[in-house]
């Protein structure tokens, strides 16, 4: 199971603002190893945001997006109770949700 | 990769007081009775490293002159050992042999540019770089330098390229404490840090007129 | 080309950038990107990691971390990190926070620390070691509080002016030592500016953001790795993990920047 992400989310004047760091090592598959071998591509290729149940996001991510990603973005609406979720899945089939609840 | 005898043989020595005074918890940099405190404090730096890759452990054992500028840095030397330094850095630079100073001014450029060499992790097969932009600002084009010692942008342009600073500017590469005693230059001649062809391909970047080091930004297209 | 007048003016003027400027430009870069991070920093994920081991019960004595005695008595954390390097009675030494985790995972959980007193670091693109988690958790606890680094025992003296010493020590084959990059202020080496570690200013400006996350490492780096990384680069052999030397340095530096502000863990290069 994939290290968790931390998830913030605030909301103020009918706006959220949610920033979101993800724990992913993100490999390009262009970088050498020691030995001179390509070390794999590793890396996130989709990001899905939900509101309670609506999409808010979708990100489609490739080798340009750097180690731990730090992702940050705002949408219209939210109160407190309401859920946000973040979940990514990766080009080797991993994948992770985590949510927060705005207060 | 074995520690030298002469440390060995003091840490057997502290080792064996400190059990005689019973001295369990004393801490390894408390002066012991009967050790002299040079060779302790040479014997704990030695124990504070271990052998990695192409660095060993008798990169930690002083010369004079390391051991006379690690004792002043930050202060001035005292006359007489500046001299000591200086005399001994002059008695042995090592000229080229063929009496040329020049070699290629792009293989300079490449030892100017290059911070690898000699670490750890750094393959002993491969040249090493001279680092030179690490300290010094040089070609005008390059605006990624160090300003840790005096720029030599126009190097050659302004100093021509007589004997007497062919020989100054090998000497200062070979080992720069020849004119300033304590000097923060690596002795890149004396050191083996760069091979003779190395140092003549930095001379070609420092004064080759094509040289980017003698342009200024404007001359480029 | 045929180039008039004022573009000639215009491109020697641009050409012309002055160091301080480009010093600046380097500098604002990161405290942009620092900016855009805000309160946040990837280390937050490594502290939380830490914060696990810390709680979790773990080695053959199934203990939690919540024991172990960082000097301001078991299993108090805030602030801790504030006042290491220091003296530990049950240890006959001084010690940083480093060498006190595994001395606490040995004595008090069991842990076998030999594989990682060999290998405390992760390398660029493993997981992060048990350590190197730990010390941000530890590390966090204090943020915001007063860097307090103590000198009441002759031993925690004799370690400063030990460091102090060392600091100048010239070897290997570039005689390189502290001194020759960190003794003077407003220096850089290529485009990375230097701090004057020999100084109060220096040492405060330095001391209160380790540990830190590397952005080109992608990863919690510690203040005794950073010493280690310095010995590499010095040409010099391997800094040995929690040696004389290493501590002595670390207090060295600590001590001076006593009453700094330490906003660690940061974010750096």
């Amino acid at each position: 199971m994939a290290n968790p992400m931390r998830i913030r989310a605030t909301t103020s004047s009918g706006v959220t603002e949610v920033k979101a760091l993800m724990s992913h090592p993100m490999e390009t598959g262009m970088r050498k190893d020691s030995s001179g071998a390509a070390v794999p591509a590793h890396h996130i290729t989709t990001v899905i945001a939900k509101h309670n149940d609506k999409v808010v996001l979708t990100a489609e991510w490739g080798a340009a997006v750097s180690q731990n990603p730090f992702l940050q973005f705002r949408f219209s609406g939210g109160a407190p109770g309401d859920k946000v979720a973040i979940s990514w899945t990766d080009n080797k089939g991993d994948s992770r949700t985590d949510e927060v609840v705005l207060t | 990769m074995s520690m030298p005898v002469s440390i060995t043989r003091t840490l057997f020595a502290a080792a064996a007081s400190c059990l005689l005074a019973s001295c369990a918890g004393t801490p390894d940099n408390v002066p012991v009775a009967g050790v002299d405190p040079a060779e302790a404090r040479r014997a704990a730096i030695a124990a504070s490293f271990e052998p990695k890759g192409q660095a060993g452990l008798d990169r930690l054992e002083q010369n004079d002159m390391q051991r006379i500028c690690s004792e002043y840095e930050g202060q001035s030397v005292p006359n007489e050992l500046a001299q000591q330094i200086i005399d001994a850095a002059t008695a042995a630079v090592v000229f080229p042999a063929d009496g040329n100073y020049f070699g290629d001014w792009r293989k300079g450029e490449w030892v100017a540019k290059t911070g690898t060499g000699l670490q750890q992790n750094d393959d002993p097969t491969q040249p090493s770089g001279g680092n030179c932009y690490a300290c010094h600002q040089m070609a005008a084009e390059e605006i990624a330098y160090g300003t840790l010692a005096p720029p030599l942008d126009q190097y050659g342009k302004i100093r021509g390229t007589s004997e007497p600073i062919l020989k100054y500017t090998w000497t200062r590469l070979w080992n720069s404490h020849a004119y300033n005693a304590c000097s923060h230059m690596p002795r890149f001649g004396e050191a083996g840090i760069l091979t003779e062809q190395q140092l003549k391909d930095v001379m070609a970047y420092l004064f080759d007129p094509a040289s980017p080091v003698n342009l200024s930004a404007q001359t480029k297209p | 080309m045929n180039r008039n007048p004022i573009q000639r003016l215009l491109v020697a003027l641009i050409l012309t950038v002055p160091v301080a400027t480009v010093q600046a430009r380097e500098d604002d870069i990161f405290a942009e990107y620092r900016a855009m991070f805000g309160e946040d920093n990837p280390a937050e994920l490594v502290e939380m990691q830490g914060e696990e081991l810390w709680n979790a019960a773990r080695g053959p004595k199934q203990v939690a971390l919540d024991g172990c005695d960082l000097g301001l008595g078991a299993g108090v954390t805030k602030g801790a990190y504030a006042q290491l390097p220091r003296w530990f009675e049950d240890a006959g030494k001084v010690m940083d926070l480093e060498t006190r985790l595994l001395f606490c995972m040995e004595r008090l959980q069991g842990l076998d620390v030999a594989a990682l007193r060999k290998q405390p670091y992760s390398e660029q693109g493993q997981q992060q070691t048990d350590l190197e988690s730990l010390s941000a958790f530890i590390a966090a606890q204090s943020r915001g509080l007063p860097i307090a680094v103590p000198q009441s025992h002759p031993a925690e003296r004799a370690a400063f002016a030990s460091g102090a010493k060392f600091f100048n020590f010239r070897g290997g084959p570039h005689d390189f030592s502290c001194a020759t990059c960190h003794s003077q202020d407003g220096k850089r080496i290529r485009l990375q500016s230097l701090l004057q570690l020999n100084s109060v200013e220096g040492a405060k400006a330095s001391f209160a953001t380790w540990p830190a996350y590397r952005i080109a490492q992608g990863a919690v780096r510690t203040i005794e790795w950073r010493m280690a990384d310095c010995a590499r680069q010095q040409r010099l052999p391997g800094l040995v993990h929690g040696s004389q030397v290493a501590i002595d340095l670390i207090t060295y530096l600590g001590v001076q920047a006593n009453g700094a502000v330490l906003t660690a863990p940061g974010l750096k290069r």
